[in-house]
């Protein structure tokens, strides 16, 4: 069978198909690729880009605000012209600026119990980055994709510290074997309240971005049965092996969460220490 | 030489520059099965010079190289086990 990369394709991706991992074949993989990324913040940003600039040929943004001066600080998608535009548009725009090979589908909402499942399946997405900014949304969408079998990279920011692993159904720890339940209110703060050094998406949402490239493909190792963590004030990169937890709540052997839960959106202040 | 070496496939790469060259010579390979023979036709200078190291370099063998009488090259190359 014979590749479909037009001339200006292989010129585009020559850097990728020049890899032995990656070729021609892996290319295409990467085109027919289709990503959802939710939450267009500090993570969502890097990583849609990254995807984009990578040829992965359907991306799913999901999010429901709109841009903040203060966003724009870490969440490099979006420029200075857009403050006040829907982030899902501004993202749309720059992806499709960046590369037309691109086709961008838009969720313009805040995922919850009633809507993840629709918008999984609206484009049968192959993987999905966890680009959230909180608890609620990082549980509703661990549970979504054990639901639905759908791998995933979890990931969170805060201050200077960052981490990440990843879901591949049947293969290794769901998020709730690791974090059963949600923390307590007022136990942790979130970005807005606590801060966030700009660049910390920028590391950790293209590390994600690396593991949805790598799903894709269906070459290296996964952070299945890891997590990642990143400490920026001291450089330090630690990679905690986790098992999976066969009395989890909804991955594990008897699952006790059979549907999905909308948590209530913490509402704390940072704590002073 | 190369006359009595049976090819699979040919691919002209004259109207590409590095390395663009090497990149339409690796996805004509990714076509073919292991041990299965792609006649390359290629330019003089950087081409004939990067192509066959990079060939090697992934595995591959080459076979025979013919310099044509309008200054461009023939090449055989034989799928290599290496290339993924």
């Amino acid at each position: 069978m014979s590749s479909t990369l037009t001339n200006e394709q292989i010129e585009r991706y020559s850097r990728h198909i020049i890899l032995k991992q990656v070729g021609g074949k892996g290319q295409e993989k990467l085109l027919n690729g289709k990503v959802l990324v939710i939450g267009t913040g500090g993570l969502g940003a890097p990583a849609a880009m990254y995807l984009a600039a990578a040829g992965v040929g359907h991306i799913g943004l999901v999010d429901f605000d709109v841009v903040d001066l203060s966003n724009l600080q870490r969440q490099i998608i979006h420029q200075t012209k857009d403050v006040g535009k829907p982030k899902i548009l501004s993202a749309e725009e720059t992806i499709h600026e960046m590369n037309p090979d691109v086709a961008v589908h838009t969720y313009h909402e805040m995922v919850h119990a009633a809507n993840i499942r629709d918008i999984i399946r609206d484009q049968d997405y192959d993987f999905i980055i966890d680009g959230t900014d909180n608890f609620p949304a990082k549980f509703l969408i661990n549970d979504a994709c054990v639901f639905e079998k759908k791998a995933y990279s979890h990931a969170g920011i805060i201050r200077f510290q960052g981490q990440l692993m990843t879901y591949v159904p049947g293969q290794g720890p769901c998020y709730r074997c690791v974090f059963p339940t949600m923390p307590p209110k007022d136990a942790v703060p979130t970005c807005r309240q606590a801060g966030v050094l700009g660049v910390m998406g920028g590391i950790i949402g293209t590390l994600q971005a690396t593991e949805a490239l790598k799903y894709l493909l269906g070459i290296g190792d996964l952070l299945t049965g890891f997590l990642l963590t990143y400490d920026a004030l001291t450089m330090t990169f630690r990679k905690i092996r986790i098992p999976r937890n066969h009395d989890c709540a909804v991955c594990g052997d008897h699952p006790t969460i059979t549907e999905l839960i909308d948590y209530e959106q913490p509402s704390c202040d940072l704590r002073t220490h | 030489m190369s006359e009595t070496v049976r090819t699979d496939h040919v691919i002209d790469i004259t109207d590409v520059v590095c390395p663009i060259t090497f990149v339409k010579v690796k996805m004509a390979l990714e076509d073919l099965e292991d041990g299965q023979n792609l006649r390359i036709h290629l330019n003089e200078g950087e081409p004939i010079q990067n192509v066959p190291r990079s060939l090697k370099d992934e595995g591959h063998k080459v076979l025979s190289v013919d310099r044509k009488d309008d200054g461009t090259y023939d090449l055989v190359v034989q799928k290599g086990g290496l290339s993924a």
